[in-house]
């Protein structure tokens, strides 16, 4: 098992040597000046040359990528032109609230995914397998975005049930930071009413982002039910007539979980994906909301950053995923 | 076969060809058979079909084509649907109908681009990886793994924001982060068609490897990458919508489905229209992809019916 985890680790550290190599490789490629668009508008030649030189940008591309590398290590990724802070400084303070928001959207996916899928499987054919089928074929093709954007005009708008966007209301002060997740924050310092409105806050852009993995969560699980299901300790387990909710929910779910936790892990990539447009409907001040900021001002160094954390995140899930695999499933870890 | 002095006769030359192409026409019979008896699936083909057909009628089809290039009447925006204005009016006074029908073309066309080159990068890669092994299959394989551990749209908006907004950088980015997921597909398939005995064969006897690839691996090829395909035209829609919707995409006055939504999400919640109707273009589309894909995989893979 050491083994297997050792291993994984080093495939981590050179895909991440691998995108390192592409955002530099995006950043420096593009036809833009670098050097005359962090100088601004305004600047004289010489000015643009001494950023040249500052940065290291007239120097051959390789040893610019090694530069490049080097200060990643060391935590420089660079400065953001609009908002005149470090990347990193930003990055850490916008990192919290997306990662809030994710893990709070693949808690509906999966609370509500499962136990779906565990339904549509034991009734084929029933109503709740067709609405399965409804919300699986439906829920991977509404454009998020405009599925928040219909949240908002119809719970925020119309009915006034819950707030329009952003994290808190106007009125609620955010709690002290300990973990900078406010459901969290709040409820470590006692302050019920932070946390109501946190919640309030949290529904609707989380409900968006989880449709697509709620949907494709609850297809693999119930294909995979129905599969396992039909197997003959299954039939095994009835003829010893073990009750029918456990041979369910321990013995055919158990055998259904490990592909099930495979698309959970790739769909939760695909969330941090969505978090960019999800961010922007609901003005959620996250990572995302930051990258699309940078990217209409074409400030691309924020961009790069907000790039290899998603990426390094999603590297670690895919990581995790793998270790429980190989937990769960005694053929996995011979296999690796 | 009729010796060449003797005209040959039509039996003998019908019966020639059907022998020559019959297995292949019977066994697309059974895929439409097969296909046809799935609802979802020939709805979808009924959604793809109509959107096409709207994509090649396109500005014939409308009330008023001046519309979607920009027209100006200030007189009539931001109007309420109507006989006039099925979908209403924007806030300078366009047929949304028009915008939005005049836009399918677009739309189809950015999905059928990003679709086609990433099926031209990606297919070769993963036939030559899969079918040739060693170092540069590594090298292959390795970058796709790298490519698909960053969500496309991430890498992609990071593409534009480094080449410049706009509708053909945004086909460009899309189009750049979309082939790995082919290499990966490919590459495993060939592998699998590599050991096949027929592929032994013909070895054995002597084909070369352009022959096997192109008369054996490719076509057996096909029907896993049309599915691929036909679900990625949705999922480029999609692509495409949402950087047009970030604003990195295509730009106004472009009649571009996301580029609406992001303009319209501002005159919420009165002039709700407005984002609505480009945004149901955009699920219709999509379903109408993937529900064609989901059908073609149960023709082409019948293990995987009912998933």
């Amino acid at each position: 098992m050491s083994l297997f985890i050792l291993k994984r680790l080093a495939l981590l550290l050179a895909m991440l040597v691998g995108l390192l190599a592409i955002t530099f490789t995006v950043s420096h490629v593009a036809p833009g000046d670098p050097a005359s668009l962090a100088a601004g508008p305004d600047a004289s030649p010489q000015m643009v040359q001494q950023i040249r030189q500052e940065f290291g940008l007239d120097r051959p591309l390789v040893e610019q990528l090694w530069i490049y590398v080097r200060g990643v290590v060391q935590g420089n990724l660079g400065h953001s032109v609009r908002t005149n802070h470090q990347v990193l400084d930003d990055l850490l303070t916008f990192f919290p609230a997306t990662f809030e928001l994710v893990t709070v959207a693949m808690l509906i996916a999966i609370l509500l995914g499962l136990p779906l899928g565990v339904l549509a499987a034991v009734r084929q054919n029933g109503w709740v397998d067709h609405l399965a089928r409804i919300v699986s074929v439906s829920g991977v093709a509404i454009p998020m975005f405009w599925l928040g954007i219909m949240l908002q005009l119809i719970v925020a708008l119309t009915l006034g049930w819950l707030p329009l966007g952003g994290r808190l209301g106007l009125m609620t002060d955010p709690p002290a930071t300990i973990t900078g997740l406010y459901l969290v924050d709040s409820l470590l310092h006692g302050d019920g009413g932070a946390f109501v409105d946190a919640a309030r806050h949290i529904i609707l852009p989380a409900m968006a982002l989880s449709l697509p993995a709620l949907a494709s969560i609850m297809r693999v699980n119930r294909a995979e039910m129905i599969e396992a299901l039909g197997q003959d300790y299954i039939v095994n387990a009835r003829a010893q007539g073990i009750a029918p909710w456990r041979t369910v929910a321990v013995y055919a779910l158990k055998n259904a979980m490990l592909p099930t936790l495979a698309i959970i892990g790739l769909r939760y990539g695909w969330m941090l994906g969505g978090t960019v447009l999800i961010e922007s409907v609901f003005d959620w001040p996250g990572i995302g909301l930051y990258a699309t900021q940078s990217a209409i001002a074409q400030d691309f160094q924020p961009i790069m950053g907000v790039t290899l954390l998603i990426g390094i995140n999603f590297m670690l899930v895919n990581l995790i995923v793998d270790l429980a695999y190989g937990l769960l499933d005694p053929r996995a870890r011979a296999a690796a | 076969m009729a010796a060449p002095d003797r005209p040959l006769d039509a039996a003998a030359f019908d019966e020639a060809w059907w022998q020559r192409h019959g297995p292949k026409i019977r066994q697309m019979r059974i895929y439409w058979h097969t296909y046809r008896r799935s609802a979802s699936a020939m709805l979808g083909l009924g959604i793809v079909g109509i959107f096409l057909a709207v994509a090649a009628a396109g500005p014939a089809l409308v009330p008023y084509p001046e519309d979607a290039i920009g027209a100006v009447h200030m007189a009539q925006k931001l109007l309420s649907p109507s006989a006039a204005h099925w979908f209403g009016t924007d806030e300078v006074g366009d047929d949304i109908f028009t915008r939005v029908v005049v836009g399918t073309r677009l739309s189809l066309l950015i999905a059928l681009i990003i679709t086609g080159v990433a099926t031209l990068i990606g297919v070769p890669l993963g036939i030559f990886a899969g079918y040739r092994g060693g170092w540069l299959r590594e090298l292959i394989m390795r970058v796709t793994d790298v490519f698909l551990s960053v969500p496309a749209l991430v890498l992609a908006i990071a593409i534009v924001a480094a080449l410049g907004p706009g509708i053909v950088n945004a086909m460009i980015a899309l189009s750049l982060v979309w082939w790995p997921g082919y290499v990966r597909l490919i590459e495993s398939k060939t592998l699998t068609l590599k050991n096949e005995s027929y592929v032994a064969a013909a070895r054995l006897s002597g084909a070369s490897t352009a022959r096997i690839v192109f008369s054996h691996i490719l076509p057996n090829c096909l029907s896993p990458i049309l599915v691929k395909a036909s679900m990625d035209m949705g999922m480029a829609i999609l692509g495409a919508a949402s950087l047009g919707f970030i604003g990195v995409g295509a730009q106004a006055p472009t009649p571009e489905w996301g580029a609406m939504i992001s303009i319209g999400r501002n005159y919420l919640p009165i002039w709700w229209w407005y984002v609505t109707f480009p945004g149901l273009a955009i699920f219709l589309t999509v379903l109408g992809f993937n529900l064609v894909g989901d059908g073609l995989r149960d023709v082409f893979d019948p293990r995987s019916r009912g998933r």
